[in-house]
């Protein structure tokens, strides 16, 4: 039986819970009921399909939040060999809602870099739910210099619902945190994979969340803000619930919307109902494009790498420049 | 005519002040002061770089008022003026994106949030830009991040000093992910003008935050703030929300940063000009004036 389902899950998950009491009442009562019993795994089999085939943009945000997704633990297992974690940024604590270290792909030395969700309530609390303080962007600004140093590529596993908003975070300086490692990014000479795996929540999520190749999985959302918060700044005091919704239907955050923007690379496809449905398919697609843009990136110069980077970010606006003097501001004199 | 124009020719035949002359005040002669409450003969408010006189309350600027005040008279050039933005998302929740567009372009007169340009501040040659906060709250989307990106290329190539008067409040919800790209592409661009050893100066106006404050405006070699300005990246009210509690008095003001390491100094305005003068002759490798 599934521990947490959504509200729209609910019916899906109500058959299921039939399905287990049949089962239970033909173990224990010898009663003749495989008739119904296949019956209604083919009924499942069919709202299954039609819960998660056409998800709502919310309905996805929802997926890329459920708890029982993979976090970048799970990846980096299932990914990498030999991973050694190292901690802490030199200055005031082990941020443990960013994890990082070495690692091997297919034997490749890289550095990684990802924010950490806990798995429950103890683990989460310990991760401050993936949310990470300047101190989590001040050790991920210390293992990027690391690599570049090292030679070692790096890749990045983007998910958080963003940077901590607290009074500390504030005091300890989290803009700049982030700030520098955006900095960081933009001129390091070793190639810089982004795999944006769950939630990509604004500049927490940027922070660790460009370079050279960004890859997404399917259901996974990468936005300017939450659809909470923007729905909080656009229909006061409607945050929750219906705002969010309709917040999360125009902000365009899913990775079909992003490819066809050009802010991402490719995606990775996830099982029916999401990643958590299949976690070893996910990490197998996942593994396939980081192998082959570490392949594509390897042999570029590191000069050039920087430079490429560069001019892709360039490139990323939308804007009508008007040609000689026909402007608003000459209307107005 | 551009507004830009108006600085080459202003000493003579222009108000010494385009905006203010623009705006209709009742009289035109008094404006109240929202620090203390005193009436202010409008002459002196802008004699005194807007700085209200009795109590050194700081009023809010236009992006073309913030260069007036920054800059030697006549020198200010202004470029990429014509840059507008678009809307790329068809971003339509209540309010249209294209309707606010529009309305932010009739209110200000502007394209877009920001203005920028050569300048020259005591002789020397500067890239300056300044943030404006009554277009879409001086949010960040294609046209600001692309123009920042363009004046600090051109002060790398052309071996200015980079001044930018940020007053903002993020990232533009409206372009989605374009607007949030903008603030690796601002931070890329300065990293490339501070890689060729010149000086970048920040000036955090208020307010300062979100997306802007975590990329280029925090990315300076020397950070000043206006007195009393918030400055900071979550804004108080998700932070209250978040952590249900009251947030402390002081909390995310200049001063506030000030104590915390955050920033270099809190300077009037109407000391401005002259201590990022005293500051570029520190920070002028070449020793060139001029």
């Amino acid at each position: 039986m599934r521990k947490f389902s959504y509200d729209f899950e609910r019916p899906l998950v109500e058959l299921e819970e039939q399905l287990e009491q049949l089962k239970h009442l033909e173990s224990a009562e010898k009663a003749d009921i495989a008739e119904e019993i296949a019956y209604l795994e083919k009924q499942i089999e069919k709202l299954h399909i039609r819960t998660y085939e056409n998800l709502t943009p919310w309905q996805r945000v929802q997926i890329a939040r459920h708890p029982d997704r993979p976090r970048t633990s799970d990846y980096i297992e299932a990914i990498f060999t030999d991973f050694i974690e190292l901690h802490g940024d030199r200055a005031f604590r082990d941020d443990q809602s960013i994890i990082g270290g070495f690692a091997r792909l297919d034997g490749r030395k890289v550095m990684i870099i990802g924010h950490q969700k806990g798995r429950n309530t103890k683990e989460n609390i310990a991760r401050n739910f993936g949310m990470p303080h300047p101190e989590g962007y001040r050790k991920a600004l210390r293992l990027m210099k690391l690599a570049d140093k090292f030679r070692l590529p790096l890749i990045t596993f983007v998910d958080t619902q963003g940077a901590y908003p607290g009074i500390e975070a504030e005091e300890r300086g989290q803009a700049v945190a982030i700030a520098q490692d955006l900095l960081e990014l933009s001129v390091l000479e070793v190639p810089v994979i982004v795999a944006v795996i769950g939630e990509g929540g604004s500049g927490g999520a940027l922070a660790i969340g460009f370079g050279d190749r960004i890859i997404m999985l399917e259901n996974a959302y990468y936005s300017v803000i939450t659809p909470e918060g923007c729905a909080s700044i656009l229909w006061d005091g409607e945050g929750e619930g219906r705002g969010a919704e309709k917040a999360a239907e125009v902000l365009g955050l899913h990775a079909d919307k992003l490819l066809e923007l050009g802010i991402i690379d490719v995606i990775v496809k996830e099982p029916l109902g999401g990643a958590h449905h299949g976690p070893a398919s996910v990490a197998r697609g996942l593994k396939k494009e980081l192998a082959k843009a570490l392949k594509d990136l390897s042999s570029i110069d590191p000069n050039e790498l920087v430079k490429k980077r560069y001019t892709r970010l360039r490139n990323i606006g939308y804007y009508t420049e008007y040609s000689g003097k026909p402007s608003v501001l000459d209307m107005q004199s | 005519m551009p507004i830009g124009e108006w600085f080459k020719k202003q000493d003579k035949r222009l108000p010494e002040n385009p905006t203010l002359e623009k705006r209709a005040v009742p009289d035109g002669v008094w404006e109240k002061c929202p620090g203390c409450g005193e009436p202010i003969f409008i002459k002196e408010l802008e004699k005194n770089s807007k700085v209200c006189p009795k109590c050194d309350f700081h009023f809010p600027l236009s992006a073309y008022e913030r260069v007036h005040y920054l800059v030697d008279a006549s020198s200010f050039d202004e470029l990429w003026a014509n840059l507008c933005p678009e809307d790329p998302l068809c971003f339509v929740a209540g309010k249209s994106y294209t309707d606010s567009i529009s309305a932010a372009k009739a209110k200000t007169g502007m394209n877009d949030a920001l203005v920028c340009g050569r300048a020259q501040i005591d002789g020397r040659n500067v890239a300056v830009a300044a943030m404006d906060f009554r277009f879409i709250g001086g949010s960040m989307g294609s046209v600001v991040g692309e123009k920042i990106a363009r004046i600090t290329e051109l002060a790398t190539d052309e071996d200015r000093p980079l001044i930018i008067v940020s007053s903002s409040g993020g990232a533009r919800m409206q372009e989605g992910m374009i607007s949030l790209m903008q603030m690796a592409k601002t931070s890329a661009a300065i990293a490339h003008h501070s890689r060729r050893g010149l000086p970048y100066i920040s000036v955090l106006a208020h307010p300062t935050s979100g997306g802007v404050t975590a990329s280029f405006a925090t990315l300076a070699d020397i950070i000043i703030a206006e007195p009393n300005a918030f400055i900071g990246f979550t804004g108080p009210r998700v932070i209250e929300q978040t952590i249900k509690q009251k947030l402390p008095k002081n909390f995310q003001t200049a001063e506030f940063n000030l104590d915390h390491g955050m920033i270099d100094m809190i300077v009037n305005r109407v000391d401005m000009k002259r201590t990022i003068s005293r500051l570029l002759d520190y920070l002028d490798v070449n020793g060139v004036v001029g």
